[in-house]
């Protein structure tokens, strides 16, 4: 496999003035039971191969060793090789695991049981639970703050974000947001955190420079000839410098783009269908976006905030993560 | 169950190894989740049990708990919510005979409880609306009758369960969107069966469909099922159902449940069927999986032991209606919650893949409408193309313009 993609990497960087590094791309595809593999130099489709029961979320140990993915209908997560595809083993999650967050050290795994309101700590090496967290109704969303010490959960029907403490597993604070909070992101320098609310079509800006954290804005979507029910905000993504953020807007086919400083909309690009969650490349030139009911992924140049293309993947793709350099 | 696993959770945080230790500008040792008095919210489920027969289908067996067990789940829901609010819910729930109602909601509005999610019938709701005191609201989570969201509406009732209308404009939509618009009307004799008839007959003046022929199977009383039944069945309903002008589908409006689930296969021609039978409209079915609805499933199925049913999704819906409007205003009082409830800041995610609303109106509860074969769902309306100025939602139902009721003004 390896030689396959240092070939790619040579032929690309032949052709094109700047050589691009190749990373791979991995998008489950949660009806499909598979995971589609792409390189990032020529979206071509590597590989697909089989994920366990409904995968859905999906991430890679910071030295990109490991890739996890939840199995949400054979409750567990599982641990693929990325190199060989090959399932190393699995870990325990608790029931019905859609979206969990690494710490940036790459152990323990923080993943949130919708049927049991539970966020359950797993640490990666022992494979052990470490802890159970009880959080609000159905569990979501999870992030991790920069210096790791706060896990965010949103918590779809208690809509909520909660804060909490990494050390003590303790939730030290609750910030309510709109219905049904899906997914939460922090900007690089940990000031701000932003949460979707999918059915409430809003994204909250929460400011966590003050002594608690506040919400400073919510952002709203309005597309001409697009009904607002339709604009769903769920996943997110902000570049490192902070300077832009990425809103994938589900059944509205649109990725909202947000100037990070204002929080205000610039423009939305049209992408395939029920687009749900967004990845970048480590050199955020690209941003990957899944669309569940056109079973593609749109490929999206940041700088340019356009879309280049989109590639077929497997059925009704979900979650995407890029490997590291 | 949810509740004793939570403590559990909560008394036993077990220590991880040191991450990194940066400087975060939370405060986090000074933030405390819990605010030191507990805000009370008390409510109650009432539920009217009606003397009735046993179903046509053994699958639709009364149940003790029907609509209570839903509640029950909001109230749960509610709870684990109010734990990061500082309120805690106390829902009263209880069944009782018609004759008993009355003296039940006294009781309980001698309790000191203002806000009520009732299961009962129109005369019953009217009655207990008309005898609450002036700071109750009562929250109707099963009656679909169309005077209660018109001349008969009431400021301190608001509607949690779709209305007839909304469910007939729901099925007729979809029919019309089929383009399978020639409609053949079979309906009871009962009161509930002619008002379903009217239901659909206006939902096919409204969306374009036509009702080429109508037919009224007469409720003639008897047990519902007998012993091969089926025999008699196969021989008599299709002569019932001969000489009927070309039809494209064979709409039921069948409230009492005494006929309908014979019809599909006993017609004379060959048609699908729809409304109490087929492809029924309906608020919830236990099969329904989208938007995160799996999830409430199998939160009601481990908390029941049984799968939910339509008063079930409404008593939840309506218990969380309370719960929402308290989480957002921090109150607990009729007023307040009323008040929020009808102003532009409510909104409810519900499974339904948006957000539901209430209808300023007449108090009714927007909402999509699932079309369920009882197997799947087929399809959910409002169907694409059916526009309204203010809402897709508002294409279903008894749209302003449509109702009489002036209680909301």
């Amino acid at each position: 496999m390896r030689t396959k993609t240092l070939r790619t990497v040579f032929l690309a960087t032949t052709l094109l003035a700047s050589p691009a590094l190749a990373n791979k791309v991995f998008v489950s595809n949660e009806r499909g039971n598979t995971v589609t593999v792409l390189d990032s130099a020529t979206w071509e489709v590597l590989a697909e191969f089989p994920a366990g029961n409904r995968p859905r979320g999906i991430t890679i140990s910071p030295d990109g060793s490991e890739l996890y993915v939840c199995a949400s209908d054979d409750d567990l997560v599982r641990v693929f090789d990325p190199e060989t595809y090959e399932e190393l083993h699995t870990l325990p999650s608790g029931p019905d695991p859609e979206l969990f967050v690494l710490h940036p050290s790459g152990n323990p795994l923080y993943i949130a049981n919708e049927d049991d309101n539970l966020v359950t700590v797993v640490d990666t090496e022992t494979r052990q639970v470490l802890a159970e967290v009880p959080v609000g109704v159905e569990p979501e969303g999870m992030a991790i703050s920069p210096d790791a010490r706060v896990v965010i959960n949103t918590s779809e029907t208690t809509n909520m974000a909660h804060f909490i403490d990494t050390e003590s597993y303790e939730i030290v604070q609750n910030v309510l947001v709109d219905q049904r909070p899906r997914y939460a992101e922090f900007t690089t320098d940990g000031a701000k955190l932003y949460v979707s609310a999918e059915i409430g079509g809003t994204i909250s800006v929460i400011d966590l420079t003050g002594e608690t954290p506040e919400i400073a804005k919510k952002i709203t979507f309005e597309v001409p000839g697009v009904q607002s029910e339709w604009l769903q905000p769920v996943g997110v993504k902000v570049t490192s410098d902070g300077s832009r953020v990425f809103a994938a807007l589900g059944p509205s086919n649109r990725v909202a783009v947000i100037d990070g400083e204002t929080d205000e909309v610039i423009k939305y690009l049209l992408v395939g269908q029920r687009v749900w969650q967004l990845g970048f490349t480590p050199d955020e030139k690209y941003l990957i976006t899944t669309n569940g009911n056109s079973n593609d992924v749109s490929i999206i140049d940041v700088e340019a905030e356009e879309v280049i293309r989109s590639v077929q993947v497997g059925q009704q793709p979900w979650g995407v993560v890029v490997a590291p350099d | 169950m949810t509740k004793a696993r939570a403590s559990g959770g909560w008394s036993c945080p077990r220590i991880l190894r040191n991450g990194a230790i940066g400087a975060i500008s939370l405060a986090l040792t000074s933030l405390a989740t819990l605010p030191a008095s507990a805000q009370e919210v008390r409510s109650a489920v009432l539920r009217v049990d009606y003397p009735s027969l046993l179903p046509l289908s053994r699958l639709d067996l009364p149940v003790e708990d029907l609509g209570l067990a839903g509640a029950a789940v909001g109230t749960e829901d509610n709870a684990t919510t109010g734990r990061f609010m500082g309120q805690t819910y106390d829902t009263v729930t209880r069944a009782v005979p018609p004759g008993d109602l009355a003296a039940a909601f006294e009781e309980l509005v001698g309790q000191g409880i203002r806000l009520f999610v009732v299961l009962a019938r129109e005369d019953e709701l009217l009655a207990l609306a008309d005898a609450a005191p002036a700071d109750a609201l009562i929250l109707n989570a099963r009656s679909g009758a169309r005077s209660l969201r018109s001349e008969e509406c009431r400021a301190n009732l608001l509607h949690i369960a779709p209305s007839d209308a909304m469910r007939a404009d729901a099925l007729v939509q979809f029919l019309v969107w089929k383009k399978w618009t020639d409609l053949f009307l079979v309906h009871g004799s009962n009161p509930a069966d002619l008002a379903l008839a009217d239901a659909y007959r206006a939902a096919a003046r409204k969306f374009g469909a036509e009702v080429v022929g109508e037919r009224e199977f007469e409720d003639t009383g008897g047990s519902r099922v007998s012993d091969s039944g089926h025999v008699l069945v196969q021989r008599q309903l299709p002569v019932f159902m001969q000489d009927t002008p070309d039809h494209d589908v064979v709409l039921a409006a069948d409230g009492t449940d005494y006929f309908a689930e014979h019809l599909p296969y006993n017609l004379w021609e060959p048609a699908p069927v729809a409304g109490a039978t087929g492809l029924v409209p309906v608020s919830w079915a236990p099969t329904h999986e989208s938007w995160g609805a799996t999830q409430m499933q199998t939160r009601f199925e481990k908390h029941a032991g049984r799968t939910m049913r339509e008063e079930d999704y409404q008593a939840w819906l309506a218990v969380r209606v309370i719960g929402e409007a308290v989480t957002r205003t921090g109150a607990a009082d009729a007023d307040t919650i009323r008040d929020y409830v009808l102003g532009g800041e409510f909104e409810l995610a519900a499974f339904k893949g948006q957000p539901v609303t209430f209808r300023t109106w007449n108090g009714q509860l927007r909402q999509p409408i699932l079309l369920s074969n009882g197997r799947m769902t087929v399809s959910v309306s409002p169907q694409d193309g059916f526009l309204h100025q203010r809402s897709p939602l508002d294409s279903l139902g008894l749209d302003e313009p449509e109702s009489a009721c002036t209680a909301f003004e």
